[in-house]
């Protein structure tokens, strides 16, 4: 599904190289982890990935269902079936959540070539989606993430995954900031999502989530790369002996 | 003797006297409204229209901006449409011409062309100032518009809408309105164009508020983009009278708006709020001239701008307390949306305090859409130009979801969303 090759980006502003040769391969159905100490490069390959214009890639590709999508914006990388979980949903004032989820579904669905949703069939899919995650509806009445908790933002991150159904979803650090109901919650939402014809990539720094959130692999980033790849006992192993281990016997 | 300094006629001045003397023989008025015409129009004719050597026309050179003034056309019609809130008792000027119908129990009405007749409107016919171009303008050539008289304690659960459609030349419009003691009402005055062909439009909206009496008034314009549009409200607030006044600007070619308000009794409360919508190659003034002439009142003023293309918009804010209006608090915000590197938004605010217990405090910003906000919506699928609309709307949408109004606001949100789609 996602196929990463040597891949270097670096920021658009200052030209620091952030990713460096990056390879990396996801397969539909699968759940791929990604650790990796602090400044590892985590959060810029979920933007890249994304389509953020503050990143270019100099060189690589990546490519998404056998086809390159470097050249696609962040909307028409969204409208193939590409999410990405905010480790910080930012607040817009002026922008009501039930109006943006609206446009943010049927622009898609445009996109796709299908017809836009009615109202109550929109109202009913989000009551739904939002009642699984114990989603107030009172909180979709405010204007797009302003005034909720860290907690009630990465729910609402779940529930535009949940409602939109894409095929690749990238949690970056969705963990943070969570406690413990929360993060259940959360990993229930993902969890359910997990079909053999979606692939998640789950950015994390910490073992916690993946005990919810079990992945069928684990990638080491250090410095741009992955640097080790293995099954969910390796996230074990980072979390009793750190990255340090690895990283020297890397180098 | 007198030393005389000749004022070189420009182009626009001269086709403004050759107006007045074109329509001096039908333009209605007994002795006293043509003495009070003469007189506006001498003094246009010898001060010229103002530069921005003259302080409060500082950003809208008028006499170098206006270019030329169309003749007046006497076959342009122009038809009513629908009333922006529907329900609204609507009040028609086509072209100039105010059509009064008789079915209106709620307030007294009457064609503003009968007390030019009778002689009643000569006292209204002044210039506020030494600089007020727009009532020497607008007291020379208005023909018509409508007089109110809203009852004390009236409330009239429909808007009125003043609907003031153009087709070409040349339309100089009043509305007097009076609002009674304790009454209610929402008033739209609404100017628009049917046609792209030139117009030049003065309006003069004359309101006094008495005694508690609590009023919403809206000022949409949607002139042509050739059209020159001047307009003036001028406002007395009374003992705890409650003004909302609520300005938007989303077309013409050449736009002042001024609001001159003068709070006159303890407990009053203005709430203005404006939207300026500005794209192609045009010029917008919004300026008002607020007098907090008394202790105890109150007002809030907060106007948005979104700047697209070659643009320019100006914001003046003079905010006066006099001498002994203590315990007066007033806050002014002006905010602006440049979406291009050719827009321009010049924003003068000021503040006058000679009372020394007072909170007066203004603020300015200008900035761009903020990429973080644009780059969320794009991840979420929404394409890059809709997400900027969405994000323009949302900058504005925020002061017009205040009125509270269901229609209100659905009526303006409207508007917004079809402007932007034009010009975005």
């Amino acid at each position: 599904m996602l196929e990463i090759r040597n891949l270097h980006a670096r920021i658009a502003e200052d030209g620091t190289e952030i990713i460096r040769g990056l390879n990396l391969t996801v397969k539909a159905g699968e759940v791929a982890a990604i650790m990796g100490p602090n400044g590892s490069g985590k959060s810029t390959l979920s933007y890249v990935l994304s389509g953020r214009e503050d990143y270019e890639v100099t060189e690589g590709d990546i490519l998404y269902n056998g086809e390159s999508i470097l050249e696609l914006d962040a909307a028409e990388r969204a409208a193939k079936g590409l999410f990405l979980a905010f480790q910080y949903p930012v607040e817009i004032p002026g922008v009501a959540t039930m109006q943006f989820l609206k446009v943010a579904m049927n622009e898609q669905r445009k996109a796709r070539g299908e017809d836009e949703l009615t109202t109550p069939d929109f109202m009913r899919r989000v009551k739904e989606a939002a009642a699984k995650l114990q989603i107030n509806t009172e909180m979709l009445k405010r204007p797009l993430n302003v005034g909720f908790s860290g907690g009630e933002k990465k729910r609402a991150e779940i529930l535009q995954m949940a409602l939109l159904e894409p095929s690749l979803c990238i949690l970056d650090e969705t963990d943070s900031g969570l406690d413990i109901d929360a993060l259940k919650i959360v990993a229930d939402g993902v969890n359910a999502l997990r079909s053999p014809d979606r692939a998640v990539i789950v950015i994390t720094h910490y073992q916690r989530l993946l005990e919810y959130i079990v992945p069928d692999s684990v990638h080491v980033l250090y410095k741009g790369q992955v640097i080790k790849s293995g099954g969910k006992e390796l996230a074990l192993e980072l979390e009793s002996n750190g990255y340090a281990d690895i990283i020297d016997a890397a180098a | 003797m007198n030393i005389q300094t000749t004022n070189r006629l420009t182009v626009a001045e001269a086709a403004l006297v050759e107006a007045y003397n074109e329509q001096l023989s039908d333009l209605p008025g007994d002795g006293a409204v043509f003495a009070a015409r003469d007189r506006l129009l001498d003094d246009l004719k010898t001060g010229g229209l103002p530069t921005r050597r003259i302080e409060t026309w500082h950003y809208t050179d008028l006499k170098s901006l206006l270019r030329n003034v169309p003749a007046r056309d006497r076959r342009a019609v122009a038809e009513a449409t629908a009333p922006l809130v529907a329900g609204s008792e609507v009040l028609v000027v086509r072209q100039g011409v105010a059509d009064l119908r008789s079915n209106v129990d709620a307030f007294e009405i009457r064609r503003y062309a009968e007390s030019l007749i009778d002689g009643s409107a000569a006292a209204g016919l002044t210039a506020l100032d030494f600089d007020d171009a727009i009532g020497r303008i607008n007291g020379s050539f208005v023909r018509d518009g409508f007089v109110l008289d809203i009852p004390a304690d009236a409330e009239l659960k429909a808007p009125i809408e003043l609907q003031v459609s153009h087709g070409a030349g040349q339309v100089h419009t009043r509305f007097p309105v009076n609002f009674g003691a304790g009454s209610k009402a929402t008033v739209i005055e609404r100017h628009r164009a049917v046609s792209e062909n030139a117009a030049f439009v003065s309006t003069i909206s004359d309101i006094a508020l008495h005694d508690g009496a609590e009023i919403t008034w809206i000022i949409f314009q949607s002139q042509g983009e050739f059209d020159t549009h001047l307009g003036q409200i001028r406002v007395n607030l009374g003992k705890d009278a409650k003004l909302r006044l609520f300005v938007i600007n989303a077309g013409g070619k050449l736009v002042r708006q001024e609001i001159q308000i003068s709070v006159t009794g303890e407990g009053a409360d203005l709430t203005l709020r404006g939207i300026n919508l500005l794209g192609g190659d045009t010029h917008t003034d919004v300026t008002l001239n607020l007098g907090h002439n008394v202790p105890h009142t109150t007002s809030t003023e907060i106007v948005r701008n979104v700047v697209f293309d070659r643009a320019k918009g100006v914001f003046q804010g003079m905010i006066r307390v006099a001498p002994d209006a203590q315990k007066t608090d007033a806050r002014m915000a002006c905010n602006t949306l440049l979406m291009t590197d050719d827009g321009e938004f010049a924003v003068k605010p000021e503040l006058e305090i000679f009372a020394d217990d007072v909170q007066c405090g203004h603020g300015a910003t200008v900035a761009d859409i903020d990429d973080n906000h644009l780059y969320y919506l794009m991840a979420r699928g929404i394409p890059e130009s809709k997400a900027r609309a969405m994000l323009v709307n949302a900058f504005v949408d925020e002061i017009v979801e205040e009125l509270e109004d269901e229609a209100l606001v659905e009526a303006l949100e409207d508007v917004i969303a079809t402007w932007l789609e034009k010009h975005a």
